[in-house]
Parts: structure tokens; C-alpha cells; sequence
């Protein structure tokens, strides 16, 4: 059971300064990522879900070495890489993949160019650059003759299928998928998602998948975080979080997943949409940082932040209103029943 | 068509993308050809170019450009023989004005020649080190901007010795930074976007961000810089001759020939207003082709 994880976050903090005055001394902070620890095993998805602002592109770019975090490790397979943006061994082993194709790869510079890059820099045999950009382009499914295009010249699904050519040119173990759907038509989503799943079982690759949309990452993910403002809500495996969330941010979320079918519509549960804005991660709520949201927040909420309760096999979640329940129940996982129940 | 074409069906990608090449080439060329200002700039521009290049073979009397006199034909007016007259020691304006222009030409690739390329790496490294390195270099460029270029061309030749040499340093000294300003905007903006991110992640050397993503996508802005740049540099070489610490008599320069021949007017005012109308027109023709790329780029380039 218990196997070494290939990436694991420990208590993962990132504070922004904010600058201002006329010496731009320190005024603030924007807390971006607030202790935030999760583990990765080898040839999982583990998807990380929020709102715009919940720090999930600042945990991304922490992780591949992009951001130097404030406080916390990034261990891969075992070793701490944290900030190691220049460690090359680390650049061969984790890349990523963006959120907007249209900007990731290089308006001036041929699809070819831009897909050899990693490869001059991790020392490929010259000669034969040239044949492995196109067996990559072929991984992707795209024709070898696009290596001489420009990237004006392709669409945004051709686009990001490059960019995901670009990023296993070195052969990684680890990929990070910052949004990598959110730019795209909903028809091209699927095959860019149905490309990467193919791609995981092919070359045993293992995925950290951030994204908004839980219906893609119901379907793509083994495991899943929820994030609010910059820390975790609630992780457990996909099954346990969509099927039975816990924390009354995550049944909010998946509340508001709009549905297709009456069929859907009725099975959905009926959970009142979230009223407000996210709050500025510059001024984060004291207490339980979704209190000011919450529709069953209660006293303790506005005073003490929650730690993480175990609600069933490796899903836990950060509430109130679960440690009051396993106080009374003192049973360990609370069954199905009692949470639907759950106000 | 292109957008659902997801590499599924390659032989209609094939046939789609190409053409879009094409067109694209073509819309550029066609907005430029559209643009009646730019397409006389670029006329003039060549037609200065062609003169400085072809000097021996167009010029009418070559044999009378620099150490030549004929008192017989001094201070004559425009005529068959002479379009632009003859000056004070009997030599033929035109001629003298078309080797001129080889000499402001000279001078423009030369500062030009220094300047961009040093203007331009500062420039880079600013926008993308940031920190003390933007802090230094910017600082440094803040400094050089508040010295207006003539006064300090002036301080320099008239410590150094006053020639064409002189010339040339003295107007490359501060010449850089307005390339550095434009570069450093143009990289910060650039900074932001993902390829450069990207880059990083992949492993790619520092030079290799600077030279080969952010430069490449610096191009279009340094050429109508560039464009632009010549014709002040072409006024300020002039300017410095006529104040006579520039080009030094015989040899034909065009701020030269107006001082010369500003002792001749109004009467004999072929001698300093053709030299003066030479000047006017070549940055007239640099300032519209300049225009018409920026024109071309800018809308193209969407960043």
C-alpha cells in the first residue's frame, strides 16, 4: 500500500508582496497558496479545482521551479526540488503544459523550432532533431509537415497538441496541465483530454491536472483537490469528493456544474449557488477562510480556521461541521446517509 | 475551417495552410501598396539609396566632386548643362549633392550599425533580468536621454577633432538609447507571455531567450525604428557640417554645401537651397517609409 509518491507538496506556502509608497516598501501580502500538501503517485491524475484566484497556476508554476515557494517543499521521487527552475536534471523529469496555446509557443518561431527547443538543450543528437520533432508530432496526431508551419497558421486544439508534443520531447515523468482545455472549443477539449489519457497509459506518465471544469476532471482524474483561496478544502479520491462531498464548498461547486439532461437535472441535488465574489487573497477571511459564503457557517467558524477531518479512506476535508459530527458520531467514515443529510 | 480541422483530415489542412501563408505575405504587401504615402517614401528612399550606391555612374561630372575648380563656370544658375547650378569654385551642384548623399548614407549605416545592435541587447536584458540589472541599465539610459544628441555631437567633435570620423562617434555615443527605451517596453510586454515561461521550463539558455524568443518578435519594431532613425541621423550629420564640425570641405556633404553656399544668398540661392531641398527630400522619404511600415506591422502584429 504504502509506495513512495513521485511528487509530493508539503505545506506549500506562496506570499506575494505588495508593494507601494514612494520607496515601494512592503504594504501586504497577497497570500496566494496557503499550506497546502498533497502526494502523487506514480501514474495517477491528481486534478486541483477552483475558482479564478484559488492559487491554482501559482502551485503549478511552484512546482515545475517557475515560483521559488515562501514556505514548504516540493519533493520529486524523493529529493527536494523546490524553486530549481535552473536544475537540469528536474527540467528533463516535470514540464507543463499552458493554459493558452496561443501564447505558449513562439508567434515568430516554426512549429519545428519551438518542439526542438528541449531537446538542444538536454543534448539530442543534432542530426537526429530534425525525425524525432516529427515522431512527436505524430504522438500528438498531428501530419510531420506542420513542423514548418507558425503557430498563426494553426488552430488552438493543433496548437496546444504542440505544445503537449513540445513538453514530451524529453521523455518526463511528470506532467503539469495548467488549463490546458479552458482555452479550447468543448468538441476539441475532448480529444485534447482522450490525447492525454492515451498518452498516460502509453508512456506511463503521471499527471498533476489543474483546471475549473469538474465535469472533465470527474472524468479524467483519479484523485482530486478542491482549492479555495489558496488552500485545500477537500482531497479524497474522485469517486468519494463527487460522490459524496463533504465540505460544503465542494457541494457548492459541484451544485453549480450546469447539466445537459432533465435526466441529470434530477438526479442533481438541489444546493443553493454561492452568493458573493471570491475574497481578495490580500485580505483573507480570519477564521474559516469561506465563512464570509458559507451558508451553514456557525461561530466557531469565524474564529478558528478548521483543520482537516477524515471523512472516509483518504478523502478529507477542512470544516467545522464535520469535526462536530465525528465529536458526536465518533464513527469513522460518517455514512453516506448521514452526509446527504448534512444541512 | 482550420478550427475543426484538427489534424484529422490532413489533406485539407494541407491545402488550407499554405494558402494561408500566402495570403498573409500578400495582405501585407497589399496594405503597404495601398498606402500611397508609404509607397512614394519607399520610392525616395530607394532613389536616395540608388544615388549614393551608383554615385560614379549617375552623377553628371564626377570629375568635378571634390578638388576641381573652373572659375569660368562659377555661381552659375540651373540650367541644361547644370540642373542645380554651380557653386562658388565652378562645380556642378547636382553632382556634388548625389556623392552628399553618400556621405549621409555612410553615416546613417554606420551610427546605425553601432547603435541598434548595442541599444537593442541592453534593451533585452533590462526587460527580461529585471532587478538591479533593468534598475542600472534603464537609470544609465535615463541619464543619456536628457542630453539633447546635438549639443552633446557638438561637445564631442569640438574636443575630438571635427571630421566625419568624430562625426559618427559623437552621434552613436547617445544614440543607443532610444532603441534600449523601445526594446526594454517591447520586452516587458513579451515577458509575460507564456512562451517565455515555457521556455524556461524547457531548459533553454538565457541566451537562447534572449537572441531566440524575444528578439525575433523585436524585429518589425526595430526596423521602422530604424527607417525612422535615418532620417534624424541623416539631419543631425547635416547639421554638425553646417555648423562645420562635421565633414570638412572639399568632400561633398550636404550640410556643407548649404553653409558654403549660404554666403550666396539670396541671389545665388541654387548654392545652399538644392543642397537643403537634397536633405529635406531623403528624410521626408525615410520619415514616410517608416510610417508606412509601422502602418503594416501594427496591425499585424498582435501581441
Amino acid at each position: 500500500m504504502i509506495e513512495a509518491p513521485l511528487l509530493e507538496v508539503s505545506g506549500l506556502t506562496k506570499h506575494f508582496p505588495i508593494r507601494g509608497g514612494i520607496i515601494q516598501q512592503r504594504v501586504g501580502a497577497v497570500r496566494a497558496v496557503n499550506d497546502v500538501s498533497f502526494a502523487i503517485r506514480k501514474g495517477e491524475v491528481f486534478g486541483l479545482a477552483g475558482e479564478s484566484g484559488s492559487g491554482k497556476s501559482t502551485i503549478a508554476r511552484m512546482v515545475v521551479g517557475l515560483y521559488r515557494p515562501t514556505a514548504g517543499t516540493v519533493h520529486f521521487d524523493g529529493s527536494d526540488v523546490s524553486g530549481l527552475i535552473g536544475g537540469r536534471d528536474y527540467r528533463k523529469q516535470v514540464q507543463m503544459v499552458f493554459q493558452n496555446p496561443g501564447s505558449s509557443l513562439n508567434p515568430r518561431r516554426t512549429i519545428a523550432q519551438s518542439v526542438a527547443v528541449p531537446l538542444i538543450f538536454h543534448d539530442y543528437p543534432k542530426a537526429k532533431i530534425a525525425d524525432r520533432v516529427a515522431e512527436l508530432l505524430e504522438m500528438v496526431e498531428l501530419p510531420r509537415n506542420f513542423a514548418i508551419r507558425y503557430p498563426h497558421e494553426l488552430s488552438g486544439g493543433q496548437k496546444q497538441r504542440v505544445a503537449i508534443a513540445r513538453a514530451l520531447a524529453v521523455e518526463p515523468r511528470l506532467i503539469v496541465l495548467d488549463e490546458p482545455t479552458s482555452a479550447l472549443d468543448v468538441s476539441v477539449q475532448a480529444k485534447i483530454i482522450d490525447l492525454l489519457a492515451g498518452l498516460a497509459g502509453e508512456l506511463g506518465l503521471t499527471f498533476l491536472f489543474i483546471s475549473h471544469d469538474l465535469s472533465l476532471m470527474r472524468n479524467f482524474c483519479s484523485r482530486v483537490g478542491i482549492l479555495y483561496l489558496g488552500r485545500l478544502a477537500e482531497t479524497g479520491s474522485t469517486i468519494d469528493v463527487f460522490g459524496s462531498p463533504a465540505h460544503p464548498y465542494t457541494q457548492a461547486l459541484i451544485g453549480a456544474v450546469p447539466v445537459v439532461s432533465d435526466e441529470e437535472a434530477a438526479l442533481k441535488p438541489s444546493i443553493p449557488a454561492l452568493s458573493g465574489e471570491i475574497p481578495s487573497p490580500s485580505r483573507i477571511p480570519k477564521g474559516c477562510s469561506f465563512h464570509t459564503r458559507c451558508p451553514f457557517a456557525f461561530e466557531p467558524c469565524r474564529q478558528i480556521d478548521p483543520e482537516f477531518t477524515i471523512v472516509g479512506q483518504g478523502h478529507e476535508a477542512r470544516c467545522h461541521l464535520l469535526e462536530e459530527r465525528t465529536a458526536t458520531a465518533a464513527t469513522v467514515p460518517v455514512s453516506p446517509v448521514e452526509r446527504s443529510a448534512h444541512p | 475551417m482550420a478550427v475543426l480541422n484538427n489534424g484529422s483530415a490532413p489533406a485539407s489542412v494541407e491545402e488550407a495552410v499554405p494558402a494561408a501563408t500566402i495570403s498573409n505575405a500578400y495582405k501585407n504587401w497589399y496594405r503597404f501598396s495601398r498606402n500611397p504615402t508609404a509607397v512614394i517614401g519607399a520610392v525616395i528612399v530607394l532613389i536616395v539609396i540608388s544615388c549614393a550606391l551608383f554615385a560614379p555612374w549617375i552623377a553628371p561630372y564626377p570629375e568635378q566632386v571634390d578638388n576641381f575648380v573652373d572659375f569660368r563656370a562659377r555661381h552659375l544658375p540651373p540650367s541644361w548643362e547644370h540642373w542645380f547650378g554651380t557653386d562658388n569654385v565652378g562645380r556642378d551642384v547636382l553632382t556634388r549633392v548625389i556623392y552628399g548623399y553618400r556621405i549621409s548614407l555612410l553615416l546613417v549605416v554606420v551610427v546605425l550599425g553601432l547603435s541598434i545592435p548595442f541599444g537593442v541587447m541592453l534593451g533585452l536584458m533590462a526587460g527580461y533580468f529585471g532587478g538591479w540589472v533593468e534598475i542600472v541599465i534603464m537609470r544609465l539610459t535615463d541619464i543619456a536621454l536628457a542630453i539633447p544628441p546635438l549639443v552633446m555631437a557638438l561637445a564631442i567633435t569640438a574636443v575630438l577633432s571635427p571630421n566625419l570620423m568624430n562625426a559618427m562617434i559623437a552621434i552613436s555615443v547617445l544614440w543607443w538609447t532610444w532603441h534600449t527605451r523601445l526594446i526594454y517596453s517591447i520586452t516587458r510586454t513579451l515577458k509575460t507571455q507564456e512562451f517565455v515561461e515555457a521556455a524556461e521550463i524547457l531548459g533553454a539558455s538565457k541566451f537562447h531567450i534572449l537572441f531566440r524568443e524575444l528578439l525575433p518578435n523585436c524585429v518589425s519594431a526595430i526596423s521602422v525604428k530604424a527607417t525612422l532613425d535615418a532620417g534624424f541621423v541623416i539631419l543631425i550629420g547635416a547639421s554638425l557640417s553646417f555648423l562645420g564640425l562635421g565633414v570638412q570641405p572639399p568632400t561633398p556633404d550636404l550640410g556643407t554645401m548649404v553653409a558654403t553656399g549660404a554666403d550666396y544668398l539670396p541671389d545665388r540661392w541654387w548654392q545652399s537651397v538644392m543642397p537643403g531641398m537634397a536633405i529635406l527630400v531623403a528624410i521626408l522619404g525615410f520619415n514616410l517609409l517608416g510610417d508606412g511600415l509601422r502602418d503594416m506591422f501594427d496591425v499585424e502584429d498582435v501581441r
